[in-house]
């Protein structure tokens, strides 16, 4: 594999320093240089990886690891520990607003899995939460993107909001709200275009789409593949949307998916589901224990 | 014009500027090695020099020889092209947007509906063919790519159309299943003309970060893919990873994708994208020498 997972890498890095009674603060130093290499490998942002090798560090060299017999396995521990409580704990709840419905946008980057995202959600809400989710086509942009999201609907047997490719986000968001308390619907979730988070007039328009409807919860969906830029791309969203939660796709793949990590780290905003395929049923609650383990090749 | 000293914190700086393009860790701390080398040996000291001296090997890795960079297309007779990847990457805008650059060109053009999986690929397609004026061959929603394909070989055969370009359904790589049926794909079109497909065009969306190279790895052993085509480099991604994938699989980058638009589309050019590696440093150091100058 191209990847070689944390825990093998610095078995081997301490069997090249092995036999000298002791390690000493160079050892360690060697340690750190291994699991630098492998956050990097998983994608990890440099500047995250860099805070967090220092934390790592002083607790590796504060606790008793130098006078450890298994040292290797001491400091993965650490690291994986850290890892996790990054990232913060389970967080699949969703917000129920306090007068229906629940207002929910879905945000990010081209061909995140925004469209497959909110299909899944709305089956989720339906599923396991007995909910009466409406979903709502505001992509005006993509080729044949209300289509694709009215097929979902179809499939899900939900309904699904439209007002056609002339009609702005913004009136349709509106519209489709009014439509859901008519129709007694609890949950609006609002699939809206791709866009970079570089793009002004676009990044506007969420904003406008924001301040129109009041979404009880923003979600940015965000690749799992998503390799050094995670962070510029999950910061400006955030900086401009305040987003309330990020939704990770495509885990199904063989990613190590340190950009975990990274929009973890700017947001600070929890992850809360992790997309685990294409089909309507492969959305599945975000575990931090799971991830931290697979960013680090264990 | 300011001199700076080619020394430790020159060389910190340009690892970090190279893996935050994605260039991949092991690829950068190898290039560095060479890099000091090449100080050492050849005494350079302004980092300018240096900075060219990199920019040059860099562009040289990316593009060995002329004309790398060219689409296969056949003098004569028909021209078959398919477009792989994983999932969301850009496969479906690419083929439109290179169905209008084919179109441009006079050639005629037919496209193959190929993803009957994902919702509304197909419509997808449809509204490509539509914008750029090119017929689209389809079957409906679940049937079999395969079919798809042999079908739209048999009609741009007797449009005797110039050019036909087969979209695939996103696929992981690790999917085995998904990436056993588009090796059956292949083997249809080479079944059909035993010469094509004259170009295997895997699409990379250069937001991707290392995972790329696995991408690259498992697709080639499928399909033997030919050129890569790098998507979404109008963001601020920079797609470093293109140039590990070149090191260890020899695998030319070809086109470039850079908006939405039909117009979004332009061939590779080595020495421009190695500069786009750069311009972060680049405006960094002339930002730095503008307070320098106050
Ligand atoms: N394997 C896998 N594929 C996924 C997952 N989520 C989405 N996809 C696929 O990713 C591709 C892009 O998904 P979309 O839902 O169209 O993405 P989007 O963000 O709506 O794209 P735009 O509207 O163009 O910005 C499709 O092929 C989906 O089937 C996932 O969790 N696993
Ligand atoms: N900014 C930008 N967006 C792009 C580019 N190429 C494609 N896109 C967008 O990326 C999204 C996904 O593109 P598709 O062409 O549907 O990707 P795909 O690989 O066919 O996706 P699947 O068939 O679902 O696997 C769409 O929103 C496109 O408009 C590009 O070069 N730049
Ligand atoms: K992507
Ligand atoms: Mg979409
Ligand atoms: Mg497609």
């Amino acid at each position: 594999m191209a990847f070689e997972g944390l825990a093998d890498r610095l078995q081997s890095t301490l069997q090249k320093i092995r036999g000298k009674g002791k390690l000493t603060e160079a050892d360690v130093n060697e340690m750190m240089r291994e699991i630098r290499l492998a956050l990097l490998e998983a994608d990890v942002n440099f500047k995250v990886v860099k805070d967090f090798i220092k934390r790592v560090k002083e607790r590796a060299i504060g606790q008793e690891i130098l006078q450890s017999l298994t040292p290797g396995q001491q400091v993965v521990k650490i690291v994986h520990d850290e890892l996790k409580q990054l990232m913060g704990g389970e967080q699949s709840k969703i917000a129920v607003a306090s007068k229906p419905p629940t207002v929910i946008m879905m945000v990010g980057l081209q061909g995140a899995g925004k469209t497959t995202t909110t299909g899944k959600l709305a089956n989720h809400l339906r599923k396991q939460l007995n909910r009466k989710p409406l979903l709502v086509a505001a992509d005006i942009y993509r080729p044949a993107a209300i289509n694709q999201l009215q097929t979902l609907g179809k499939q899900l047997s939900l309904p699904v909001f439209s007002l056609g490719d002339k009609v702005s986000p913004v009136e349709i968001a509106k519209q489709a709200i009014e439509k859901a308390k008519e129709e007694h619907q609890d949950y609006v979730l609002i699939d809206t275009a791709g866009r970079l988070h570089i793009d002004e007039e676009l990044m506007q328009e969420l904003v406008d789409v924001k301040e129109a409807v009041k979404p009880d919860e923003i979600y940015l969906v965000v690749d799992a593949m998503t390799g050094q830029d995670a962070v510029n791309v999950a910061d400006n969203f955030n900086e401009q949307l305040d987003i309330t939660g990020v939704i990770l796709t495509k885990l199904d793949g063989d990613t190590r998916g340190g950009a975990a990590l990274s929009i973890r780290e700017v947001t600070d905003k929890p992850i809360k589901f992790v997309g685990m395929g294409e089909k309507m049923d492969a959305l599945e609650p975000f575990h931090p224990e799971r991830m931290a383990s697979r960013i680090l090749g264990m | 014009k300011r001199y700076r000293k080619v020394d430790e914190e020159f060389f910190e700086e340009l690892e970090e500027i190279l893996i935050s393009a994605d260039v991949g860790v092991v690829t950068v701390m190898d290039l560095i090695e060479m890099l000091k080398d090449e100080a050492r040996t050849k005494n350079i000291q302004d980092t300018e020099e240096l900075k060219t001296v990199i920019s040059e090997k860099l562009a040289e890795l990316l593009e060995k020889e002329e004309g790398d960079a060219d689409l296969n297309i056949q003098k004569d007779g028909m021209t078959i092209i398919l477009v792989v990847g994983v999932n969301g990457v850009g496969k479906t805008t690419t083929i439109g947007k290179l169905a209008h650059k084919f179109k441009t060109e006079g050639k005629s053009v037919v496209l193959a509906a190929g993803d009957t999986f994902r919702a509304g690929a197909i419509e997808q397609l449809e509204v490509w063919g539509e914008r750029v004026g090119v017929d689209v061959i389809k079957h409906q929603e679940g049937s079999d790519p395969a079919a798809v394909i042999f079908d739209a070989i048999q009609s741009a055969r007797s449009k005797k159309a110039d050019i036909l370009i087969c979209d695939t359904a996103g696929r992981l790589q690790n999917k085995v299943n998904l990436m056993k049926e588009l090796e059956k794909v292949k083997k249809v079109i080479a079944r059909e003309v035993p010469s094509a497909p004259h170009e295997v065009l895997l699409v990379l969306d250069a937001t991707t970060g290392q995972n790329a190279m696995n991408q690259a790895k498992i697709f080639r052993e499928a399909t033997d893919v030919t050129g890569i085509a790098l998507t979404k480099l109008d963001g601020t991604a920079k797609g470093g990873i293109v140039l590990a994938i070149r090191h260890e699989l020899d695998i030319p980058v070809k086109l470039i994708g850079l908006g939405e638009q039909m117009e979004d589309l332009q061939p590779f050019d080595a020495g421009t994208f190695v500069y786009g590696l750069f311009s972060d440093m680049i405006e960094k150091n002339s930002e730095n020498n503008d307070e320098d100058g106050l």
